[in-house]
Formats: structure tokens, C-alpha cells, sequence
């Protein structure tokens, strides 16, 4: 019961680190990129983190805090290192990509 | 489990590869520094499967050890893209 709780949370956690690796390579932008290098990425690593709560509070050993501080650390920072770092983009004027929505783009009027 | 612990970190590791490749080819200066955040992210999920699959509680002080270096990486490298500077003295 234990290990397929842990493998469950295993695989939604891979799961969520490849996407948002996937995401890193097919999204146009740098401003897109950080959508998944920080969202999908942080609910990944937290259910990995959650596993490891799981596994090792089932094989008796005492609740160790560790895990859950690491996890509320990430989730914390990364929504912080992600406006530095597209502030900093801005300001040095990465550009950016033209239109990600072309279906506005062909419905409304152009004047 | 063990079957799903390895899968696991055969995936992970091409996911780091995937954001290796963009900290090589990233086009400006911030992808790479996302690449390197994504990067942490991931070695972060790699030790938490090797203490899994080794069962040994030694990995949880690196896990945070690296989570808290690449926060100051990442904000060190954006002020140093937007002033020149890490560490500004005048107090302006």
C-alpha cells in the first residue's frame, strides 16, 4: 500500500519535471520558458519530496522535517527568481516573440 | 518500486539533458541563467530518488544546501545582467 503510494508520487513527479523540461525546448520565448522551468518544475520536485515523506515515514524511521522545509523553500523562491529574472530580461531587452495567439490575430479588424 | 525508481532517474536524466542543451544554445543571457535554475530543480528530484533507492537520510541536507544555492545563484546573476554589479556600495 505504502510503496504504491510512493510510486504514484514518484511518477506525477517525473512526470511534471519532463514536461516542463519539454517545455524548455519548444517554447519561443524566454518569458514563456520561465512558465515551465518554474511551475510545472516546483510541483514536480515537491511531489518527488512528498515520496520520499512517504517512503521514509512507512519504514519506521522518525518524520524528518528536511523534505517538507525544502519543499516549502522551493516553493518560496521560485516565483521569486522568476520576476528577477524577467526583470532583468526586460531591462536588457531580450525580445520578444511576436504573437503567440494567432487566432485573435486573424479574427479581429486590422485598421 | 525499483523498477519505477530507475525509469524515474533514466527520465530525469534526459530531462537534464534536454536543459543542458538549452544552457548551450540558449540565444541571450537569461535562458541560460533559467537553464541552470531548471537544472538545480532537477538534481534536487535526483536526490530525492537516490535516497529512495539507497535507503539513507543523508541526501535531505544536500537537497536544501543546493535548493538555497541556486535561489542566490539565480538572483546574483539578475542583478548582475541588469546594474553591471552584485553587490551596489553606493546607497542610492
Amino acid at each position: 500500500m505504502i510503496e504504491i503510494l510512493t510510486s504514484i508520487l514518484i511518477i506525477v513527479g517525473v512526470f511534471f519535471i519532463l514536461v516542463s523540461s519539454v517545455g524548455m525546448l519548444r517554447l519561443p520565448d524566454v518569458y514563456t520558458r520561465m512558465h515551465a522551468a518554474t511551475k510545472s518544475a516546483t510541483v514536480g520536485v515537491t511531489s518527488l519530496l512528498l515520496a520520499t515523506v512517504v517512503f521514509f515515514s512507512a519504514i519506521g524511521e522518525t518524520l524528518s522535517a528536511k523534505q517538507l522545509l525544502t519543499a516549502l523553500f522551493i516553493f518560496i523562491t521560485a516565483p521569486v527568481g522568476a520576476h528577477m529574472i524577467s526583470r532583468s530580461a526586460y531591462y536588457t531587452g531580450v525580445p520578444m516573440v511576436e504573437s503567440i495567439n494567432e487566432m485573435t490575430e486573424d479574427t479581429e479588424p486590422s485598421d | 518500486m525499483d523498477t519505477i525508481v530507475d525509469v524515474s532517474l533514466v527520465l530525469l536524466s534526459i530531462s537534464l539533458l534536454i536543459a543542458f542543451y538549452r544552457l548551450v544554445k540558449g540565444p541571450s543571457m537569461p535562458d541560460r541563467v533559467v537553464a541552470l535554475d531548471l537544472i538545480g530543480v532537477i538534481l534536487i528530484g535526483i536526490m530525492a530518488l537516490f535516497s529512495i533507492k539507497f535507503v539513507s537520510k543523508n541526501y535531505f541536507d544536500a537537497m536544501l544546501v543546493l535548493a538555497i544555492l541556486a535561489f542566490m545563484g539565480t538572483t546574483a546573476m539578475a542583478k548582475f545582467l541588469v546594474k553591471g554589479v552584485i553587490i551596489d556600495r553606493d546607497s542610492d
